[in-house]
């Protein structure tokens, strides 16, 4: 038997006069769409215009905008800051990417089985994830901090070490303790993304492979990476977007020390914006950005579909 | 279908004119007799002040004011994002050396008329006035002042064998102090001897700058174009901090604070002897003895940085008049007198520095007395210059403090670069 849908035509088929394109579904469709379209529209196409309109023109706080193409945009490089700032957020892209998908995929596989406790411990790694990430810089901020933190009495008491620990004294130390902020963070969260992949394994994959003897090893490498990819690649999207991007952890926890040593590319776009009122330099240094980012997620969607 | 799409599209229309009506109230004109409420927004730091303010004139005025505190590290871009948006409130209070840059963005509404009608204009604080006049117009009136002077903590000088009551003359002298206190109370590393914001560029120039001017020097050229911290008075200053460091008779997060944290050890009873703002002497422990002195040069003289905020009415402000009235009772007797020297805070007018309740407490008058003294130095790129921690001026302290001090004459060239952009 062949089922068969037939689209109504309306009532054009028995003899009436033809409908007007909006009392059609085609209509229905874009009136359906319209409230998320005016949303984008409204919040994410008229301010990227607006950016991009900014990049143009020297841009005051008040008053007439003055139009200055290309200025904005041939001043990048000479902003040494700026410069600095990419090669840092690079370095930190690369380590934070590694350290959190390792991190990440060694939790997933621990709580991956369902048996007793391991909702504890889902939980228990999820719940960082469930604090503002403000909240969390804020946090480190205050514990770590050598004259008020619980960390540095707790060290003493235990005899770890004999002085305050200077955990943003130095540019490694300060790194290392934000890339610490992060994975407490994020590790949990990105533990979630990778256990959806790994539960949608069917199991006959693993009961197939193991009857044909692989070890753990194999079964891991051959079995569950090549299965796990597009959840991988999904993970790697979010974290080193979200690396590109980062902020708070260096503006409220490191606040770009010590002696700029922990400045991000997006640091430096909000202090050219809110401290030196380059409104126009901060819009071009935006969408620089934003075209490197595209960029790169259209190169890692091909490379990892 | 037609007429559904009908019903939808009036309700819309009512919808938009409903808003636009709703909207429209906010900006317009009051009727003359009508009780007004103006916005007001103040950075956390002088908050106390302010509140006090707005509390003493809410509750004998007609006319309201609807107080906002940011936090200080956030108010710069608050006040920026506002601006470009058209969203300042009617009045606004600014750091008094940002207000150079506010007025030359346009932000703040010409007041000139205005104050030269006050029968006390030649009294409001001279290095205020100064950084908010721009052209011979003036913009704001100084608002809460807040003075760098040494505190030093008398029960300390005493179990370490110094002279309670004499503070120190001298930079010189300060920095025996402090190695005293160090050497007799710091062993067992709850006491040490001074402390500043070592990571912190708006804390060196509060703090360090007038040991530079007490010395008669200058630590930038009159326009605010061009940076002398190199220059000897600088470096010298600079030097003294570097060996109090170097001999560990300093906090040992000293290199490290940034700025939030560096006034809340003094209360403790941790340091010995440091510079302090004005503004915490009122909110320091009853019980505590402190001594307050003017900041001095490497040999002697005395200065102070004439820090705190001023106030303006914001150029996009559809409440001018009822904002003024209220900037004007600010600075008028009353509220100085019952308001702010009440609460031993710094008067904003000369010609009120003596006054009832400052002679009840001989450092209020020290501190009253250091306004007309001491300097505002004016730049127009001053904040992305010395505060903003990107900027150029911390690397060079922090250099010179605790890093390469012969990096100072290249470090200063990137310092005037900033002042001229």
């Amino acid at each position: 038997m062949t089922l068969t849908v037939r689209r109504p035509r309306g009532r054009a088929g028995h003899g009436a006069p033809p409908v007007s394109w909006w009392r059609g579904r085609k209509a229905q469709g874009w009136l359906y769409a319209m409230p998320t379209a005016v949303i984008v529209a409204v919040l994410f196409i008229a301010p990227l215009l607006l950016v991009l309109w900014m990049s143009l023109n020297r841009w005051p706080l008040l008053g007439q905008a003055t139009f200055n193409a290309p200025d904005n945009y041939t001043k990048i490089a000479d902003n040494a800051l700026f410069v600095d700032s990419v090669f840092f957020t690079l370095k930190y892209t690369v380590i934070i990417t590694v350290l959190l998908s390792a991190v990440a995929l060694g939790l997933a596989l621990l709580v991956q089985e369902s048996r007793p406790g391991v909702g504890f411990f889902r939980t228990a790694f999820f719940l960082p994830g469930a604090v503002g990430f403000a909240a969390t810089s804020l946090l480190f901020y205050g514990m770590l901090n050598a004259d008020f933190g619980p960390i540095d009495p707790m060290l003493r008491a235990l005899g770890v070490t004999d002085e305050p620990v200077k955990w943003t004294g130095t540019p490694n130390m300060a790194l290392f303790s934000t890339i610490a902020l992060v994975l407490w963070r994020f590790a949990g969260f990105n533990m979630l993304i990778l256990l959806t992949g790994l539960q949608a394994i069917p199991t006959e994959v693993y009961e197939a492979a193991r009857s044909d003897g692989a070890n753990r090893w194999q079964i891991f490498t051959r079995i569950t990476l090549p299965l796990l990819r597009p959840t991988l690649a999904l993970m790697l999207i979010l974290s080193i977007t979200g690396s590109l991007l980062a902020f708070d952890q260096f503006f409220i926890f490191t606040n770009g020390g010590p002696d700029n040593s922990t400045v991000s590319m997006v640091m430096v776009i909000y202090r050219a914006a809110f401290f030196r009122f380059d409104l126009g330099g901060a819009a071009a240094m935006s969408v620089v950005l934003l075209v490197a980012l595209v960029g790169l997620n259209v190169l890692m969607m091909r490379r990892l579909r | 279908m037609r007429r559904r799409l009908a019903g939808i599209a009036t309700l819309a229309l009512l919808t938009l004119t409903a808003a636009c009506g709703g909207g429209g109230g906010g900006g317009g004109q009051q009727p003359a007799d009508e009780p007004v409420t103006i916005t007001m927004w103040t950075r956390a730091a002088t908050q106390a002040q302010s509140e006090r303010l707005v509390k003493a004139y809410n509750s004998s005025h007609k006319n309201q004011v609807k107080l906002t505190v940011i936090p200080t590290d956030n108010y710069q871009p608050r006040i920026a994002a506002a601006a470009g948006a058209k969203q300042l409130p009617d009045v606004f209070a600014a750091d008094v050396i940002f207000v150079p840059n506010y007025t030359s963005q346009g932000l703040f509404l010409d007041i000139t008329d205005r104050i030269a009608a006050l029968p006390f204009k030649d009294g409001l604080a001279p290095s205020h006035m100064k950084l908010g006049t721009q052209d011979g117009r003036q913009y704001t009136l100084p608002h809460t002042l807040d003075l760098s002077v040494w505190f030093w903590n008398k029960d300390l000088y005493e179990k370490a064998g110094l002279d309670p009551e004499q503070g120190p003359k001298t930079l010189k002298e300060f920095a025996q102090h402090a190695t005293t206190v160090q050497e007799k109370l710091g062993k067992d590393g709850k006491v040490h001897g001074t402390f500043f914001g070592g990571n912190c560029g708006g804390c060196y120039v509060f703090t360090f700058w007038p040991s530079v001017w007490a010395a008669g020097a200058q630590v930038m050229n009159a326009e605010g174009t061009e940076s002398l911290n190199d220059q000897p008075a600088m470096t010298d200053v600079f030097k003294i901090y570097r060996e109090l460091h170097e001999k560990g008779a300093t906090g040992p997060t000293t290199k490290e604070e940034q700025g939030p944290t560096w006034t809340g050890f003094f209360p403790k009873g941790e340091i010995g002897v440091m510079p302090m703002p004005s503004t915490t002497l009122g909110m320091m422990p009853a019980d505590m003895k402190i001594g307050v002195t003017a900041i001095a040069g490497p040999d002697g003289g005395e200065s102070t940085f004439v820090g705190g905020d001023s106030i303006g009415i914001s150029s996009t402000s559809q409440n001018a008049d009822a904002a003024w009235e209220f900037l004007s009772w600010t600075v008028s007797d009353e509220a100085q007198v019952e308001v702010m020297a009440k609460n031993k805070d710094v008067v904003a007018r000369t010609d009120l520095a003596d006054n009832k309740y400052s002679a009840e407490d001989p450092r209020v008058v020290l501190i009253n007395s250091l306004v007309g003294k001491g300097e505002t130095p004016y730049a127009l790129r001053f904040g992305q210059t010395f505060n903003d921690p990107q900027g150029p001026w911390l690397r060079l302290a922090r250099e010179a403090v605790f890093g390469d001090a012969a990096k100072a004459g290249e470090l200063n060239a990137e310092v005037t670069k900033s002042l001229q952009q």
